[in-house]
């Protein structure tokens, strides 16, 4: 009795354990499913490299919205992948335990500040900055990108910041002993040591810049359109899946998905490089 | 025209110390920000009282109700699912190739983007299953998507438990099971519930894989069959919309005061729970 009870609680969880690549698996296929079709009917190059987005004409080309992904993205990179590795080696390296130990936790408690939220700032207080200062219409490139990078900041200050802290303290003293001062060491011993996790720290925000949807929505604009200027209007791949799916039926419905495919095929190419990078740091310790 | 390692150094820590107070400042900001702006609309009635008007006037009670309720649907469903993973990875199996891919498998679920949940919630739940927007079709979406939070925190939670506990069950006759059951998981409780509170408070922030699955009803829900409309979606909507500015602040104060408490009660959990554990 006693042995069964043992063996039912076995392949109980054994199953269970698969819920969360079931759920992947499950996500992808009903995903490529629905977009599949559709993207090899109107051509794959077609889809991603025309720039006519006008589901209503039956003209599907989101090459548009991909240049606008990837403009916001990288610009998302520069303002937040500088500032967090930074920040990450500052609380590491130049201030007193203590300080770290309030600063970074506090940091980390603002990644749960919700997307719509920041978004809304951008729309209340960035966009306008922008429209006066320097032009356009303010909701544009240079918005989303600045507020994603200020929501990427968490994820890159905190990675890294694990990452540095894991760098065995022999390695700075083998540096100062050799007459280092202190910002040597940090930067020809410290950030080598720890290269893996902050490349992996900003590859991740990478993933999450780019898929960031409801801020985004609220201040890049949503024209389809090639940016020629960083205060120009765009619409990304997230923002127009999330704009049109709550109308969009037959071949335009099919289009978002397939949409949602180039989403997830990014992601994923994005989220296997980071996760190689840190799997192999890993196991060369 | 060599610059003495003194100087770089003093330029460096400068620069550094700059980014990190600009990094520490914005976030400040974005909190007293919100606050300052919200708060002064506040009240019981605004809390207590139903929407009139689209949400132009009244209060944002259905949207608080949501609020709780999805997300205590979602840990409901994830919970059994991410214990019993972490359970099976630490205590049933050692590292072979089997576990590497389902840990690849959760890292990847960690990474997909809450509009590509909201994609599959709808195509999956409401319209395959004709489930239709619903709290149901929303929570077992956000339970997937929390999925990754809750094994990750309870499989750490439960490593940390150490091996002479399990070792002293098993010498008084005790199976497996029954050492999981009556000594690991009351042990890494803390820790797990750490993993709670982290997916409820990405619960309650998310707004695109709710909006799609759950629906933006305005009314309370009667059951996991009605569609409910959480802070996060009506605040979106207001902001959006352009309803109105005082109601869309005071739901972003709410909200934001909701998400940092969650989380707040969350790390001060895991803290402790670190700190009984170094003892």
């Amino acid at each position: 009795m006693k042995l069964n009870g043992e063996k039912i609680a076995k392949y109980a969880l054994m199953t269970v354990a698969f819920s969360a690549l079931a759920s992947l698996l499950l996500i992808a296929v009903f995903i490529f499913k629905e977009g599949l079709p559709f993207m090899l009917k109107v051509g794959v190059k077609d889809f991603l490299l025309a720039s006519d987005w006008d589901p209503q004409a039956g003209k599907y080309g989101i090459y548009p919205m991909i240049i606008a992904s990837l403009y916001v993205t990288f610009g998302a990179m520069l303002i937040g992948a500088p500032l967090g590795v930074a920040g990450a080696i500052f609380l590491n390296e130049f201030v007193p335990k203590q300080v770290m130990r309030v600063v970074k936790p506090t940091i980390e408690l603002l990644a749960g500040i919700p997307s719509v939220v920041f978004g809304f700032l951008g729309v209340m207080v960035l966009a306008p900055f922008i429209r006066t200062h320097m032009g356009g219409p303010g909701l544009s490139v240079l918005a989303a990108a600045v507020i994603l990078g200020i929501m990427v900041l968490p994820t890159v200050i905190s990675i890294s910041s694990d990452a540095i802290g894991a760098v065995p303290n022999s390695y700075r003293e083998g540096a100062l002993a050799l007459g280092a001062t202190r910002w040597q060491s940090v930067y020809m011993v410290t950030i080598k040591a720890a290269r893996s996790g902050i490349i992996a720290s900003i590859i991740l925000a990478m993933g999450r810049a780019l898929g960031e949807t409801m801020a985004v929505i609220m201040v890049a604009g949503n024209t389809v359109k090639i940016p020629h200027s960083v205060t120009d209007p765009v619409r990304t791949l997230t923002a127009n899946i999330a704009l049109e799916m709550a109308n969009a039926t037959g071949m335009a419905r099919e289009a978002l998905f397939a949409t949602g495919i180039v989403l997830f095929v990014v992601i994923m190419i994005l989220n296997g490089i980071a996760l190689s990078v840190i799997k192999t740091k890993v196991r060369k310790k | 025209m060599k610059i003495s390692p003194k100087i770089t150094q003093a330029v460096a820590v400068t620069l550094l110390g700059a980014a990190t107070l600009l990094t520490v400042a914005v976030l400040v900001f974005i909190i007293i920000f919100v606050l300052g702006k919200g708060l002064p609309w506040v009240d019981w009635e605004f809390l207590f009282s139903a929407p009139k008007e689209m949400g132009r006037a009244g209060g944002i009670f259905p949207t608080l109700v949501g609020t709780v309720l999805l997300p205590l649907m979602a840990i409901a469903i994830a919970l059994p699912l991410g214990v019993g993973t972490a359970v099976y990875l630490t205590e049933y199996t050692r590292e072979t190739r089997f576990t590497r891919i389902l840990r690849f498998g959760t890292d990847c679920l960690a990474g997909i983007p809450s509009i590509l949940f909201g994609l599959f919630g709808f195509i999956f739940f409401v319209i395959t299953l004709k489930m239709g927007w619903c709290l149901l079709s929303g929570g077992l979406t956000l339970a997937i998507m929390v999925l990754p939070t809750i094994i990750r925190t309870s499989e750490e939670a439960i490593r940390s438990v150490p091996n002479s506990y399990r070792e002293v069950s098993f010498s008084l006759g005790a199976t497996r099971w029954e050492t999981v059951l009556k000594v690991v998981l009351p042990n890494a409780l803390p820790g797990i519930v750490t993993g709670v509170m982290l997916g409820i408070g990405r619960s309650i922030g998310e707004t695109a894989a709710v909006i799609f699955t759950a629906g933006s009803a305005l009314r309370m829900p009667m059951s996991a069959f009605d569609s409910v409309r959480t802070m996060s979606v009506h605040f979106y909507i207001l902001a959006r919309e352009g309803i109105s500015n005082e109601k869309a602040y005071a739901t972003a104060a709410v909200l934001v005061i909701s998400v940092l408490l969650v989380n707040l009660a969350a790390y001060s959990m895991m803290h402790r729970f670190i700190a009984r554990r170094s003892r």
